[in-house]
């Protein structure tokens, strides 16, 4: 019976086109444009359009297929301290802002999934109403609200509770401010989905047993969130190792990030194999956070809560 | 002169009890304008095995969550071996809960959850180590000490979450429906199981449930819950025999009920003249109420006996017309519809047909049906 079931289910045309259009889309959308930066990163710098060498050239006078690889980028990129420095420093300002997302969203999160179910959707709503209004233009706000001259300054200025603007644009306080401010939503909302999901008599349960609720919240409630906690600290974690047009706009110019040297490469320097080589690091360095993501939320998948 | 005073009024009362180990009293829980539970007291003695039993919404499992501490009673009082336990939170009473989805752990092994309650008292290591195999050799589970709560069946879950809410050695042990959850053959199984564990080890049990026949299988006193009040407590037989309502009466097995008047009411019998039998009911004891009093005689099924006689009007005695048979093997019920237009369901042994070398009674055939006038109960509500 079950071979039999197995051969028709094999045959039936429509179950493998939606198993593999996913696989599709990545392959399409990201593999193919990865292979592309990578070829680029390999080549050099060259005045011409596209401005970079080829990698393959035939050469018709001797028959022979030329395979050009230029390390050289790379190699740039390991001995210059600034790429170096470059990257830990997007590495830090990610890690921080996933670890205070984290912070500020779990008791936001708890306090959603514990609320009662009519609230509930109120409150994921705000949660989710900053996605209404275009990214940049709220980027655009916080710059409003933190310049010299920004509403902040001028009306504690106007209150004569501060003689001098306060210096909140520009410099680490409003980077960390402004991701943490973009970013929580995708916190917020893969820990909400797990917390909901909790069932609220284990913690009676481990209350009935001795456990006192702050005790019960270390033992039962936060291990049993551990893989909301990992998706959404992916989910912060890798969009923000090469974030942009935060640390450009109002980070300022003593931030050192990743994406602001890419953008610097592409369009500044119109050096597109150094930028694809700085791209391709950064997704290497990416893809062991990516796969551990994508291990947990497979295993979430298969229910095996673990 | 006061201890003159004391004495008659012992001599009078009831029967000196012992003090009871856990002493519930005067307690109502108001959901706003709702009673939950209403002005419920109880006794229990130690190492009893106390059912409440009541259809869903009745208020037993409030009951049950204000003695883990879960709920905080509105009014009332709880003492457990001498002690006020009313304020206590959960997590400082000497009440451990078995829940009825079990409530494991799902990230801890088997042996985890049993020694998570032990080690909220920081108990040795030893200490834990020792209570956890014992507690794993008395619900035969210590194969499974490192399992995860998802790889073992339901009636392995049931266990670990009783040996996790007997490794404490609570006081008083809390049951929440402790087999619903599990299938009905596992069930009957289960059932003296229970009993056996929770009887070697000695602990006092409060449990809630709706299943008649696993209270009266399991318990040694059950109380009878309906729209939050308690409507009465006794062993199962006297449940079972003396049914002190009509609620009960229905809920604990099953019962012919006939409404009537009381029309002769003399010390040692009284006659009720009931319009829906056609005869008057004949009962063997006096009641305490006055003539022409409403009140309904209760029959049980068993003992309504069925026969083809020849039909003399007599109390106690009706005719009707077979219209229903549930055979279930080795008793059918019949269902008599009485010329009053009444149904009145008689159960009768399978063997009783072939032993008397009778065809067994079928579909629209006219029977006796009539009982022994010491069966019938009188129930005044």
């Amino acid at each position: 019976m079950d071979i039999l079931r197995s051969v028709r289910d094999r045959l039936r045309p429509g179950k493998g086109t939606v198993i593999s259009l996913p696989y599709l889309w990545l392959l399409v959308f990201f593999f193919v444009p990865f292979l592309i930066v990578l070829k680029i990163s390999f080549a050099e710098q060259e005045l011409a359009i596209p401005p970079f060498t080829r990698l393959l050239q035939y050469d018709s006078d001797m028959g022979m297929l030329n395979i050009s690889l230029n390390l050289s980028n790379y190699l740039f990129i390991f001995t210059d301290e600034l790429y170096l420095d470059t990257y830990l420093s997007s590495l830090q300002v990610a890690l921080f802002t996933t670890l205070m997302c984290l912070l500020i969203g779990y008791p936001i999160a708890y306090a959603i999934a514990r609320a009662n179910p009519a609230a509930r959707n109120v409150l994921l709503m705000l949660v989710m109403l900053p996605f209404w209004t275009s990214f940049l233009l709220r980027v655009y706000a916080w710059m409003g609200l933190l310049q010299p001259t920004g509403i902040i300054n001028n009306l504690l200025m106007s209150l004569g509770l501060i003689s001098e603007p306060l210096m909140l644009f520009h410099n680490q306080f409003s980077l960390y401010l402004v991701m943490v401010y973009a970013y929580l939503p995708f916190m917020i909302l893969p820990l909400y989905a797990h917390l909901v999901k909790m069932d609220v008599t284990l913690l009676e349960a481990a209350n009935d047993l001795g456990a006192r609720p702050l005790k019960a919240f270390w033992t039962i409630t936060l291990p049993l969130s551990k893989n909301g906690i990992i998706a959404g600290s992916m989910m912060v974690f890798i969009p923000a190792v090469g974030e942009f047009v935060i640390p450009e706009l109002v980070g300022g110019p003593n931030v050192l990030m990743i994406g602001k040297v890419l953008w610097n490469e592409f369009f500044d320097n119109n050096n597109w194999p150094m930028a694809s080589a700085v791209a391709t690091i950064m997704v290497v360095m990416l893809i062991v956070p990516i796969a551990l993501f994508h291990r947990y939320e497979t295993r979430q998948l298969e229910g095996e809560n673990v | 002169m006061l201890d003159a005073v004391a004495e008659r009024k012992t001599a009078a009362g009831a029967p000196v009890e012992e003090t009871p180990y856990l002493q519930i009293s005067g307690i109502v829980k108001k959901f706003g304008d709702n009673f939950a539970v209403d002005h419920v007291d109880l006794a229990i003695r130690k190492n009893e095995i106390f059912a409440l039993l009541g259809s869903s919404g009745c208020g037993k499992s409030t009951l049950l969550r204000m003695l883990a501490g879960m709920e905080r009673p509105t009014a009332g009082k709880v003492i457990l071996d001498g002690q006020d336990i009313t304020g206590l939170a959960p997590y400082d009473r000497p009440i451990n809960m078995m829940f009825q989805s079990y409530a494991l752990f799902p990230h801890m092994t088997v042996e985890q959850n049993i020694a998570f309650g032990l080690k909220q008292d920081r108990l040795l290591k030893k200490a834990i180590v020792e209570r956890v195999l014992e507690m794993l050799d008395l619900v035969q589970l210590r194969k499974f000490a490192t399992r995860k709560p998802y790889q073992l069946s339901g009636g392995q879950q049931q266990r670990v979450a009783l040996a996790r809410s007997l490794a404490k050695r609570p006081k008083l042990l809390l049951l929440d429906e402790p087999l619903g959850a599990l299938d009905k053959k596992l069930r009957q199984q289960t059932q003296l199981e229970l009993v056996n564990m929770l009887e070697t080890v000695g602990v006092t049990c409060m449990m809630v449930t709706h299943d008649q026949e696993e209270a009266m299988t399991m318990a040694s006193r059950i109380g009878i819950m309906s729209e939050g009040q308690l409507l009465q407590v006794g062993t199962p037989t006297e449940i079972y025999d003396y049914p002190n309502c009509r609620f009960t009466a229905e809920f604990i097995g099953e019962t012919n009920l006939f409404a009537g008047q009381v029309v002769v009411d003399e010390p040692h019998y009284v006659e009720i003249e009931s319009a829906e039998l056609g005869e008057r009911i004949h009962v063997d004891h006096g009641i305490t109420g006055p003539k022409g009093m409403q009140v309904w005689a209760s029959i049980r099924p068993e003992d309504v006996r069925l026969d083809r006689l020849e039909f003399t009007p007599a109390p106690n005695a009706a005719r009707g017309v077979i219209e229903d048979i549930a055979y279930l093997g080795s008793y059918s019920i019949y269902h008599v519809r009485l010329p009053s237009g009444k149904i009145v369901k008689s159960v009768v042994p399978s063997s009783r047909w072939y032993e008397a070398g009778e065809e067994a009674p079928t579909w629209g055939e006219s029977v006796n049906l009539r009982w022994r006038s010491d069966l019938p109960v009188v129930l005044t509500m």
